[in-house]
């Protein structure tokens, strides 16, 4: 009976702040007990579902997950790979049996399948307990990325940018004609017209600056609207055939 | 001559203006600008990130490393000359220790997380000024902390136990004690307790209690520079 919220939904929280006192709720992410107190053990904002309390961190830096698609460059050519800064505090190695299907034959030099400075798309398939991560390039959409340009931004922010099963990014592609390829590591690569590649990094950044605020989709349609002069369609109306 | 009124007409447990900001370094991944009267912290955090030498590295969990520097312009008069001194060197292992026990870095392996603490502008009281800015600037490069940390320091100059010392009552002539205090303002356990000068039992307790105080005070303004950051406009 005694149990009470200290703070609201979407509050801001800093590390030791009490999130709630009382044994009916439960620690979530980045949350800790103390007694029956429940603290925040982090900076972030308070997410509440029903009786769990966590947070979603808003700042810091990458940590690898299984199953992430991330974009990395290649910082060293290894005697079987490649080794991959993907934005966090470790590189990930790209063995050549995950890289290509080809024949390479024994001694063969590397460098001419990957380079030094090359950017890839990869998905991570293993992380250990050590943080060595490993990656891979078979898979759909996986590549390396010739042209365009390379934007970061913080890698907490990227499920904004990409939006509701990929609506918000769709948006961009809508209105500026340009592919758009998000790792979840927080690297963007952009390529279209020049103009129109400044017109996404905007749009981008726009996103970052505004990730937490409700509402931001409708918010970006106006904006995409107004600096590219393209009307944008909802996916419905893409259906009933207006090209 | 007693000491009975402050050198700046302050109160015996008034600090001096406090001023706080985070952000203030686009570049690092977490910072935190501190002043209190005329003492400026500036703090940078990078990382979690790879570390070199590998000797250093630590299998079990990432290490926290702590570099103090006075700028060279920023003291009384003598220019403080660049790069580490014995001072410096002590300084940063005492802020470091101070910062750990809040934080949980079981995450990062191997990596290290740098803390640059600068200080463009000096009068008294840097280390825990240095503290303060430094547990900002982790807590915006979101790492996993317990608490955040305060520090004051709390002083005796003639027979009165006071509250933030400037240079001016540290050099004082006369009977004086200069006391670093850092705090976990939530949980209220000491992490830092440093003393030059002589106090009797009864007054570090009553300096002790005052820490307490402006800790907490501190801690609200810590608190609220975080949430400007953040906040949604």
């Amino acid at each position: 009976m005694s149990d009470s919220l200290k703070i609201k939904d979407r509050d801001i929280v800093v590390p030791g702040e009490t999130l709630a006192v009382g044994m009916g709720y439960l620690p979530g992410r980045g949350t800790y007990r103390d007694g029956d107190k429940l603290l925040a053990g982090m900076l972030g904002m308070v997410s509440v579902e029903g009786k769990v309390v966590k947070l979603i961190s808003l700042s810091g830096k990458y940590i690898p997950k299984f199953n992430d698609r991330v974009i990395g460059t290649v910082i060293d050519v290894l005697m079987t790979g490649w080794r991959l800064d993907i934005g966090s505090a470790y590189s990930a190695v790209l063995n050549l049996k995950d890289a290509t299907s080809e024949f390479i034959e024994r001694g063969s030099d590397l460098t001419k399948i990957f380079d030094l400075g090359d950017n890839l798309m990869t998905q991570i398939t293993n992380v250990t307990s050590q943080k060595l991560v490993d990656v891979t390039m078979k898979g759909p959409g996986l590549r390396k990325l010739r042209g365009g340009r390379i934007i970061e931004v913080n890698p907490h922010k990227v499920p904004r940018i990409i939006g509701k099963e990929g609506s918000m990014v769709s948006m961009i592609k809508q209105a500026t004609g340009c592919n758009i390829l998000v790792g979840q590591n927080g690297r963007v690569w952009l390529e279209g017209e020049a103009d129109k590649e400044v017109i996404a990094v905007n749009a981008i950044r726009k996103i970052e600056e505004e990730a937490h605020h409700a509402g931001l989709t409708d918010r970006m349609k106006v904006y995409l609207e107004k600096v590219s002069g393209v009307k944008i369609m909802d996916k419905g109306e893409q259906q009933n055939g207006v090209q | 001559m007693a000491y009975s009124k402050r050198f700046d007409g302050r109160d015996w447990e008034e600090t001096r203006p406090i001023e706080a900001k985070v952000g203030v370094i686009p570049r690092a991944d977490g910072s935190a600008m501190f002043k209190i009267g005329n003492t400026v912290a500036l703090a940078a955090v990078y990382g979690p990130r790879d570390l070199h030498p590998k000797f250093l590295q630590n299998p079990q969990r990432g290490i926290l490393r702590c570099n103090y520097n006075m700028m060279p312009f920023s003291g009384h008069g003598e220019r403080v000359r660049p790069g580490g001194s014995r001072r410096s060197r002590e300084l940063s292992m005492v802020i470091e220790k101070s910062l750990l026990p809040v934080l949980d870095l079981s995450e990062y392996p191997n990596a290290v997380v740098d803390v640059f603490i600068e200080l463009p502008q000096t009068d008294a009281g840097t280390r825990c000024a240095g503290i303060t800015a430094a547990a900002m600037a982790l807590a915006d490069a979101g790492l996993i902390m317990k608490d955040l940390v305060s520090a004051v320091a709390i002083g005796k100059v003639d027979d009165k136990v006071l509250v933030d010392l400037t240079y001016d009552e540290e050099a004082y002539d006369g009977p004086k004690a200069d006391i670093p205090v850092a705090m976990t303002p939530n949980s209220g356990k000491i992490t830092l307790l440093q003393m030059d000068g002589e106090i009797t039992k009864k007054e570090l307790k009553k300096a002790l209690e005052m820490a307490k105080k402006v800790c907490s005070q501190i801690y609200e303004i810590q608190k609220k520079a975080l949430k400007e950051k953040f906040k949604l406009q």
